[in-house]
């Protein structure tokens, strides 16, 4: 069992340009279900939208990498726009049907082969970063970079911190519309409509509003993963919406920096079991072969969104009083 | 049950056909074809090709090469061969008549009529990439006739899950995203009775039916019961059903991989019936087993006291407690026999797609939902409804859009129908916003 | 000020509301009353926006309301409070308030950013907030969260809050549902205030005699339609209310039975 390297990469994993495009897409559902109250489970599609629209601007369009990535955002806006007007009257466990059905439908589109020559279908997308200059706006000259579990190549570290930045931008966005009077507003939606209603407020727009912003931080986590990885169907399928999910309320859904840590510490458990499990079934401590203890790790998530749910469903840092979903 | 999609066998056959091209441009170029059907042996140069499904040789399909100031035409030998000879170096279109093909076979990709040019070398191959397809020769109604019959077939065993799912809402409140995992686990359960046991399989279905409905009565025993009484809220119960969701699902992964396995005699193979419909043995039990199972459930609903009981909660939760109904015991045989159907769905499931995967259930869990939404949520006869139209939906799409969109439709009717008549079609009407 | 014409409306195969003409007079408290099941939450919920007629029009100080929605009936100077109260439990007391503030600068999503463009509005928003939560005698509790409050506390919250909304008609859902004695006073002192400064009330209520000592006129509804209107004293004694809704205790005052009576003709004198 080398724990030295056990160690290592569970450490890693608290800053990695996954954990922060993590991080920007459980804010943007904190925005949505934290603060608004929306039940949101699409937040894939929002995520897939950014990323997309960052990739398909720059290689068919011939956009350069940051306009690619507004193209990303406004795609984001019109989905938030999309869904919302129609659907926002909708009592919550429907809303939840019908988002989640809305990113199906958009992974969907982005796998038929149909568009392939735009999509790339299942093959997904690639290139577009060099492309579009992206990799050529980097400011660090190649080398290696950081200390300890933390080390990255220039590449990478220009990712990391492009995607820090972005996330400082939006946790003090929403840091700071939430301790305004719009934020106030939200809250007083979040817990009863009709009520505010009967105060003079425009409840759709205010909820409308909500969702753009929480679409355009979802959008900037779908971009953060694509300037990083590559674009594919694959990966926004619902499943990584119930991780960001259980990001959300492990850290404190109706918080500003739950989520945030929220994302991380889910990284780092993850990284912590996909390293562990593997030893141990080698070291023949759990009677299981290899691949089946990878599959353990979401098992373990699956779980432990259950209990926290159950047992702690205001997650790390969030308070119980403030929650509208628990009884 | 060999329905296999025209998305899968393109796939398999492009790579079929590259190798065979391979081999054939090797072969053919150095030894001359001597078993090949051929035609205008006095010309220098030639249009050759092979006609093969599968690697099954196809023989007597019919063959034109036209070019410039030259027509001929052949027909294939039995190993499939054909060679036109053609007086000059130029660019010819080689049609292949897809009237001469076998039922069901058409050319997939490039066009029954493509170009070919002789630059180089003085023989050119030209082969069709041909598989399982509708030709557009067919007649419109024909297939969609056939694509009626299919989807009525896949909306009978979507209704046997979509009842289960409907009720467990009309009598819980819970939208249960973990039901997917249920169809599995009867996909499963068979299959460990039928492969690994080798239990003969109309033993083994009833078996993983029988198991499907204890799993039903642990989840209800187990987990939700103890949730209700804890009185946790639906939201809340609805983000547990999808931890749960996730759970079974790399449970199921944990113990049979992430591959494909067969039950039992899978590979049934498919009958001409009528025009363009041909359905295998499997696909013909899969229509009698579901509606069977559909007749003896709504018989029980109607007839039985605990069957008036569970609608009569699904209907309207308060006024049944209050006149002196068990809603607790109710509850737990709805969970019970919501898991029995599912599972039994899954064994069909199993045969249809072919194949038993982990994750199979939680591909057709949104098509489950659209149905259940569309029939309205809560009743038991709308989701048979609601699945059969759906089913339709899926399959009929296909001749309006590209196949592998083919869910779509019945997830912008799922949103639809939220959007403009939530109560569905049977339900009744409640407040949604 | 709000004149009300051929308003209909049907639940099913059921006429809930079917009012021909009526005129709810300005800056004076009208009562609205009947037995349960007359329609009276039903027109209520029509005229203040969060239900949509079948047929009809009614007008507010001369601008039509029908087909308007309830935030937009808010902002032209109506507010209304519901029977179950809706203090918004998971706010604090002084933000439930500041929330009832109209034209707050700060709610507009872009400005919002931007605290020096309304921190001072806000100041001032919560400078009124304190004064009326002083008249209500809330602003002990101001930094407390909603749910701490009692029933009664939340019932005066809500009427609190709603003036913030510097309405000029208030139109009070059952204000008296579920409150004890000793609170009804005080609400019912709070509801003359209303007219003292100068806005117009419409309340529904059971109570009748309740309904006597505080109404200047009095709207009886029994099975959609209006069977009656006049000052209070005068609707007692017609024959069709009588019939509809008093019956045998229409010779009691339960008022004087309860001791109350003395109280309020004393606040009325004032």
């Amino acid at each position: 069992m080398d724990w030295g390297t056990i160690l290592n990469n569970t450490l890693a994993g608290l800053l990695t340009p996954t954990t922060i495009a993590f991080a920007l897409a459980a804010l943007g559902l904190a925005m949505h279900f934290g603060f608004a109250g929306l039940l949101n489970f699409g937040i894939a599609g929002f995520m897939a939208i950014g990323a997309y629209g960052y990739a398909i601007s720059v290689l068919t369009f011939g956009f350069p990498w940051w306009g690619g990535m507004i193209v990303g955002i406004i795609g984001s806006i019109l989905f938030a726009i999309l869904l919302g007007v129609p659907t926002l009257r909708l009592r919550g466990d429907y809303l939840a049907i019908v988002t989640i059905a809305a990113a199906e439908i958009v992974r969907l589109l982005f796998l038929t082969t149909a568009f392939t020559d735009v999509t790339g279908s299942a093959d997904g997308l690639f290139g577009y970063n060099s492309a579009g200059g992206f990799t050529s706006a980097n400011p660090f000259p190649p080398g290696t970079y950081g200390f300890g579990p933390w080390t990255y190549n220039s590449e990478t570290l220009w990712v990391l911190v492009f995607g820090l930045a972005l996330l400082a931008v939006c946790v003090w966005f929403l840091w700071a519309l939430m301790r305004s009077p719009w934020g106030r507003v939200i809250k007083g939606i979040r817990e009863d409509e009709e009520a505010v209603k009967a105060l003079g407020k425009n409840v759709f727009a205010y909820k409308l509003q909500a969702l753009i912003i929480g679409g355009i931080f979802g959008g900037m986590g779908g971009i953060v993963y694509a300037a990083f990885a590559n674009v594919s169907p694959g990966v926004y399928v619902t499943s990584i919406t119930f991780f960001i999910w259980t990001s959300l309320l492990l850290g404190g859904a109706a918080t500003v920096f739950g989520p945030v840590i929220g994302a991380a510490i889910f990284w780092v458990l993850q990284a912590f079991l996909s390293n562990i499990l593997p030893e141990l079934a080698l070291a023949g401590i759990l009677p299981v072969s290899g691949t089946q203890a990878a599959t353990l790790r979401f098992v373990l998530v699956g779980i432990g969104l259950m209990l926290l749910v159950i047992y702690r469903p205001q997650g790390i840092f969030g308070d119980k009083r403030e929650l509208t979903f628990v009884k | 049950m060999n329905f296999l999609s025209v998305g899968i066998s393109k796939r398999l056959l492009k790579l079929v056909i590259v190798v065979f091209t391979a081999l054939i441009i090797g072969l053919g170029l150095l030894t001359s074809p001597a078993q090949a059907d051929t035609v205008g042996d006095e010309f220098d140069y030639a249009v050759l090709g092979n006609v093969k499904i599968k690697g099954d040789p196809i023989g007597g399909v019919r063959i034109l090469v036209e070019g410039p100031s030259y027509k001929a035409e052949t027909v294939t030998a039995d190993d499939g061969s054909w060679l036109i000879g053609v007086p000059t170096k130029d660019t010819y279109s080689v049609t292949l008549d897809q009237e001469t093909l076998p039922a069901g076979i058409a050319v997939l990709e490039g066009g029954a009529s493509q170009d070919v040019e002789l630059g180089l070398s003085d023989r050119v191959v030209k082969n069709f990439f041909i598989g399982q397809g509708e030709r557009n020769e067919v007649s419109f109604v024909d297939q969609f006739i056939a694509r009626l019959i299919y989807g009525i077939n896949f909306g009978l065993m979507l209704g046997l899950a979509s009842v289960g799912l409907s009720l467990v809402f009309g009598t819980t409140g819970l939208s249960n995203f973990a039901h997917g995992e249920m169809v599995t686990v009867g996909a499963v359960a068979a299959l460990i009775l039928g492969v690994v046991l080798e239990v003969p399989i109309w033993v083994a279905i009833p078996g993983a039916v029988l198991i499907s409905a204890g799993f039903g009565w642990s989840m209800d025993a187990g987990l939700w019961k103890p949730l209700r009484k804890k009185g946790l809220g639906i939201v809340q119960l609805m983000i547990v059903s999808i931890g749960l969701s996730l759970t079974l699902r790399y449970i199921i992964q944990f113990f049979i991989g992430g591959g494909t396995q067969q039950l039992p005699g899978f590979d049934s193979p498919k009958i001409n019936l009528f025009g363009s419909v041909a359905l295998s043995l499997n696909d013909l039990y899969s229509m009698g087993i579901s509606i069977v199972a559909i007749v003896g459930f709504a018989l029980w609903l109607i007839k039985t006291n605990t069957g008036k009981a569970t609608r009569a909660i699904s209907d309207n939760p308060d006024l049944a407690a209050a006149s002196g109904i068990d809603v607790d015991k109710v509850v737990r045989l709805v969970w019970i026999l919501s898991a029995a159907l599912a599972g039994l769905s899954g064994v069909l499931w199993a045969y249809f797609r072919p194949g038993i995967k982990w994750d199979m259930g939680t591909q057709i869990l949104l098509l489950i939902f659209a149905a259940v939404t569309l029939g309205g949520l809560g009743t038991a006869f709308g989701a048979l409804v609601g699945a059969l139209i759906v089913g339709i939906l899926v399959e009929t799409s296909s001749l309006f859009i590209p196949s592998d969109l083919k869910y779509v439709g019945a997830l912008v009717v799922l949103i639809g129908v939220l959007l403009f008549r939530p109560q569905g079609l049977m339900g009744r009407k409640q407040r949604v916003g | 000020m709000l004149v009300i014409d051929h308003v209909k409306k049907s639940f099913g195969g059921l006429t809930a509301v079917d009012v021909e003409h009526l005129e709810i007079p300005k800056n004076a408290i009208t009562a609205l009353i009947g037995p349960n099941g007359a329609g009276k939450t039903t027109l209520f919920n029509l005229l203040t926006g969060f239900d949509t007629p079948d047929t009809g029009a009614w007008d507010f100080l001369g601008t039509s309301l029908s087909g308007v929605p309830s935030y937009k009936v808010a902002q032209l100077g109506q507010v209304r409070t519901f029977q179950l109260t809706k203090a918004l439990s998971l706010l604090t007391v002084l933000d439930n308030m500041k929330l009832g503030a109209k034209n707050q600068v700060g709610e507009s999503i872009f400005r919002a950013l931007f605290p020096g463009s309304w921190r001072k509005q806000d100041a001032e928003i919560g400078v009124k907030a304190l004064e009326l939560l002083k008249r209500f005698k809330l602003d002990s509790k101001q930094a407390d969260f909603a749910a701490s409050l009692s029933g009664g506390q939340r019932k005066l919250l809500e009427m609190a809050r709603a003036l913030m909304t510097d309405p000029v008609l208030v139109m009070l859902d059952e204000p008296m549902a579920g409150v004890n004695p000793a609170l009804t006073q005080s609400l019912l002192g709070h509801v003359l205030d209303l007219k003292k400064d100068g806005m117009t009330v419409l309340f529904v209520e059971h109570d009748m005699h309740m309904v006597r000592h505080i109404a200047d006129w009095v709207v009886v509804m029994a099975e959609g339609k209006v069977v009656a209107e006049g000052p209070p004293e005068s609707v007692m004694n017609e024959q069709a209310v009588i019939d509809a809704y008093l019956g045998a205790h229409q010779d009691t005052d339960l008022g004087v039975v309860t001791g109350r009576i003395s109280i309020i003709d004393e606040e009325k004198n004032k």
